[in-house]
């Protein structure tokens, strides 16, 4: 881990900016200064600091837009917008490095055409995680995510997919996931990633008895492969 | 430069048996959705109809798919980032598994419309050399420039 990675989370230290990148990125698109002074009810002034000390550590990606339709003299500067910068930081003390391994082992399952065994031990994984039984001990809920999930309140899907990292969020009815928390491996063995992706968010509903909902691949640029459904709408 | 792709996968069944018919019934959706899709620039036509595969002399049961677009990223947006990837996850049901490369891409000319031969000398190329700038995959890409794509 270099010491830039480091730095870069640690602009993350102040509260305030920590809100501010939380906002930004749950947007899921560019974010003005006025718009994310006025959610987090603080000055613009204030905002657009903060907002350029993450852009400066390379957590945001700033850049500029005319927000309105406007054009011509009269229709002002164009104003600084700012998304999550598509780039990851890994942080982990003391060291560890699960990404090379990972890929050393997807490129194995490919080799031995182990695809579909691959895949059930994903909807184990997902079983387990959402029983709060996963091998890593489980319980372990993050800031604002739900319920404590071992041995207390069983935390609902979308807390569940939140803790994991998903980002989940509605459109048309239907929870879609923001967020691939399996990116690097999934830009490498899609296939096999977002088979395993897909029967672990299975198995995850089945671990909650939630015979509700399904969960189906509808992939699109920029997101994670999987949406969950409500069964029988009517 | 744009990115040509050749794709081939032995059928596990003829095409007019039931074991196929699901993959038959998604040929149009999937090939509908190619064609509008982002960077999509050429396909090699099987007939006129949405469902004709393309007709070829290199054995029974081959399905090929070829086709050309304006990036790795658009054909990459295609292939893994849309419907058509759910339908790729049933390949077990209807192709042999392939112990060869059974996929290969090259650059080309902008305006160029490369032909069957020239895609299969490519995909040859690939199983003898291994991936180079002339004939490569996803996971071992080559830039325009010759150069292989960086991590």
């Amino acid at each position: 881990m270099g010491s830039d990675e480091l730095d870069a989370v640690g602009v993350l230290n102040d509260p305030l900016r920590r809100e501010l990148y939380r906002f930004v990125a749950a947007r899921g698109r560019e974010v003005g200064r006025n718009e994310a002074a006025e959610a987090l009810g603080i000055q613009r002034t204030l905002a657009a600091f903060h907002l350029d000390k993450l852009a400066d550590a390379g957590l945001l990606e700033a850049d500029f837009r005319r927000l309105t339709e406007r054009t011509g003299p009269g229709s002002g500067r164009p104003a600084k917008v700012y998304r999550r910068a598509r780039g990851e930081r890994l942080v982990s003390l003391p060291p560890r490095d699960y990404r090379t391994l990972a890929l050393v082992l997807a490129e194995v399952v490919d080799l031995l055409g182990a695809d579909e065994q691959a895949e059930e031990a994903a909807r184990r994984a997902g079983e387990r995680l959402a029983r709060g039984a996963s091998p890593e001990g489980g319980g372990a809920v993050a800031e604002g995510g739900g319920d404590a999930a071992d041995g207390g309140a069983r935390p609902g899907l979308a807390a569940l997919l939140e803790d994991r990292g998903y980002e989940p969020y509605e459109e048309e009815g239907r929870i879609r996931l923001r967020n691939c928390p399996f990116h690097v491996l999934a830009e490498r063995h899609p296939l096999l990633v977002c088979s395993m992706n897909l029967a672990l968010c299975q198995g995850v509903l089945a671990g909650l008895a939630d015979t509700g909902t399904s969960a189906e691949l509808d992939p699109r640029p920029g997101e994670c492969c999987v949406v969950f459904s409500k069964n029988n709408e009517s | 430069m744009h990115l040509a792709q050749l794709n081939v996968a032995h059928m596990s069944a003829p095409l007019d048996s039931p074991r196929l018919a699901d993959f038959v019934a998604s040929l149009e959706p999937v090939n509908a959705l190619s064609d509008v899709a982002p960077g999509f620039v050429w396909r090699l036509k099987g007939g006129d109809l949405p469902t004709d595969t393309v007709q070829h002399d290199y054995g029974d049961h081959l399905l090929i798919n070829f086709s050309v677009w304006e990036s790795r990223e658009t054909l990459w947006n295609f292939v893994y980032r849309s419907p058509h990837l759910p339908v790729m996850r049933r390949r077990r049901e209807w192709f042999e598994r392939a112990a060869v490369p059974y996929t290969v891409m090259w650059w080309i000319p902008e305006g160029h419309v490369p032909t069957l031969e020239e895609g299969m000398e490519r995909l040859e190329l690939l199983r003898a050399k291994g991936p180079g700038p002339g004939a490569f995959t996803f996971r071992d890409f080559y830039e325009p420039d010759g150069l292989p794509a960086q991590e």
